[in-house]
């Protein structure tokens, strides 16, 4: 059973009023809160402070929207530098929750909410379920990881504000997922969007035919996928599948969210304000001009990010929805400007890599990072060479560095990954540089 | 009494023998024993062969990783229990056994055996101390 396609504003639900928001009222809402928000940041975090004393500018520099372009951006790299909570502008009295995903090196980024950031949270994933068309009355499964990953909290107070009935199965464990899903008559799922294709082809050996079960939407994020894994989710199961966008350092998931239209994701960008840049220059490039996302979170409190680099590269599209919305919208991420890599929805640099063996040698050794998919899953294999400096000839040695790399890896990167050692010069070399990633996933 | 071995790093992958074996043959360097201890994804080749510093040196200008190691030639007498009195001789001295492999060919009528020890001279010292003969390189290789 699908759910009517018009949507009109008197009958949404009562949270989605603001995607509704006339233009004018929300650029001046935008203004007030940019103001707000930069000023928050100047007075309690010194980092940014810092940044705008460099350039000579005060809060008071910031008169319209388009004055953003004069703010300095945040990089990952000062979420790194200031770890833990160097960029807290709340003391941690009104901190309530503490999430952390992967930085570029050992230590991890971290993030955090005060209640009405949590709110904040909430409120846009109830905006995101409720224009997937879900309501009250589902029964919604939330199979991304629950812990410091930001995607599994969030879905669930999101899905539980909705009103929805949550199970909250976290990631792992596909035949317990098809199970719960099949008793309980799951009419929906959250979980990362190969994370689902392996559920169909699990379902399909366990023979359920997810065409028989009432399931019919999926909300799928955490990483980039494709028109065509639409297609495949699509024909092979009864659900209406969304794209939803996210990240840590903005808020987690629900920054933006595709409608039932499918033509692009809306930015809930009365929280979260979108710019495309040149990934080059940092150049503010007009709306239609593929770029850089970089976004400013108007209404953080805890942890206010002002002009972030984002790394996903997308267009905010023109021109506005069939859906009524006003709130405008971004491309499918499909790449990004760095060398990020999304393996079950954890980012991945090579650099971590880099640094754990780094530590473990005390040279770097010659490393490559195979990347394939393994019964829908992202399975990640690192290949070190055997230098003469490394080798020994006993077996028990080898194995124990290999176990020793093995164990350090999974716990700077939160994924288990596979360590090979391989002949000295084995890896693949194009123009006398090193490929350090080769990617045989397939979508 | 010590013997040269090299031990040389391989995948355990199809053909990854043969191209050093290749090169050996190739510069005619004797294979006198080759043992592989493997594991699901590599492997150590152990041999002994007829000139072990030109054969390292090959294999390393080949991009090879290769390491010379020291190991001791112990005769055993070729009869039930032979082996069972040589190790009987080291029980108690804390001396440990890193492998052992046998040599495939006999010398003056008794069988070899190539250990790897822990303690290297404190394993020729017990070994002789209890009358068992050592093979010098130029024994195990005539």
């Amino acid at each position: 059973m699908k759910n009517n396609l018009e949507t009109s504003i008197a009958d949404c639900h009562p949270a989605s009023v603001p995607d509704y928001a006339p233009l004018a009222e929300l650029r001046a809402l935008q203004l007030r809160r940019l103001q707000a928000v930069v000023t928050r940041a100047w007075q309690n975090v010194e980092h940014f402070r810092n940044r705008l004393n460099e350039r000579g500018i005060t809060p008071e520099n910031i008169r319209s929207i388009e004055d953003i372009a004069k703010l300095p951006f945040t990089l990952k790299s000062d979420l790194r530098d200031t770890y833990p909570f160097g960029l807290f502008a709340s003391p941690m009295k009104d901190v309530v929750r503490l999430h952390a995903s992967s930085g570029t090196t050992g230590k991890p980024i971290v993030v955090s909410y005060t209640k009405e950031d949590i709110d904040v949270w909430t409120s846009v994933l109830v905006r995101s379920f409720a224009g997937c068309g879900l309501h009250h009355g589902d029964i919604l499964q939330n199979a991304y990881g629950y812990g410091l990953f930001t995607g599994g909290l969030g879905a669930h107070y999101g899905a539980e504000a909705l009103g929805a009935a949550v199970v909250p199965t976290s990631g792992g464990n596909a035949d317990r997922q098809i199970m719960l899903m099949k008793d309980f008559g799951v009419t929906a799922i959250c979980c990362t969007p190969t994370y689902f294709l392996h559920l169909i082809d699990r379902a399909a050996e366990l023979g359920v035919d997810f065409k028989e079960l009432p399931l019919r939407a999926g909300v799928f994020g955490a990483e980039p996928w494709t028109e065509s894994m639409r297609r495949h989710i699509e024909n092979k199961s009864n659900v209406e599948a969304f794209d939803i966008y996210g990240l840590s350092e903005i808020i987690g998931p629900g920054v933006g969210c595709e409608c039932r239209r499918h033509q692009g994701l809306h930015i809930f960008e009365d929280h979260f304000y979108p710019e495309i840049v040149d990934p080059e220059t940092g150049e503010p490039l007009p709306d239609g001009s593929e770029g850089e996302l970089v976004l400013t979170t108007l209404s953080k409190q805890a942890m206010p990010m002002i002009r972030y680099r984002t790394r996903d590269i997308t267009l905010i599209l023109t021109g506005q929805c069939p859906c009524g919305r006003t709130m405008r919208r971004i491309g499918r991420i499909g790449r990004r400007s760095d060398d990020m890599l999304i393996i079950r929805g954890v980012n991945v640099f090579p650099s971590q890599v880099e640094s754990v063996l780094l530590e473990i040698e005390g040279t770097l050794p010659n490393y490559q990072i195979i990347l394939t998919r393994e019964q829908g899953l992202d399975q990640m294999e690192v290949q070190v060479e055997v230098t003469p400096h490394m080798f020994n000839d006993k077996i028990g040695a080898l194995q124990g560095l290999q176990g020793r790399i093995q164990a350090a890896l999974d716990h700077v990167l939160g994924i288990r990954v596979r360590v090979a050692l391989v002949e000295a010069h084995s890896l693949a070399r194009s123009e006398g540089k090193a490929k350090r990633v080769t990617d045989r996933r397939t979508s | 009494m010590k013997i040269q071995q090299l031990s040389l790093f391989v995948e355990n992958k199809p053909g990854h023998i043969l191209a050093p074996v290749r090169l050996l043959a190739e510069a005619g360097i004797d294979l006198r024993s080759l043992y592989l201890a493997d594991t699901e994804t590599f492997g150590i080749v152990r041999m002994i062969v007829s000139e072990g510093q030109k054969a390292a040196d090959l294999l390393e200008a080949n991009g090879f990783v290769v390491k010379i190691t020291e190991v001791l030639a112990v005769e055993v007498p070729d009869r039930p229990g032979g082996l069972a009195h040589l190790l009987g001789a080291m029980d108690g001295s804390g001396i440990n056994i890193e492998y052992m492999y046998a040599f495939p060919n006999r010398c003056g009528g008794q069988a070899v055996m190539i250990f790897r020890f822990n303690d290297p001279d404190a394993a020729i010292a017990q070994l002789q101390k209890s009358g068992i003969n050592l093979l010098t390189s130029d024994e195990l290789l005539k």
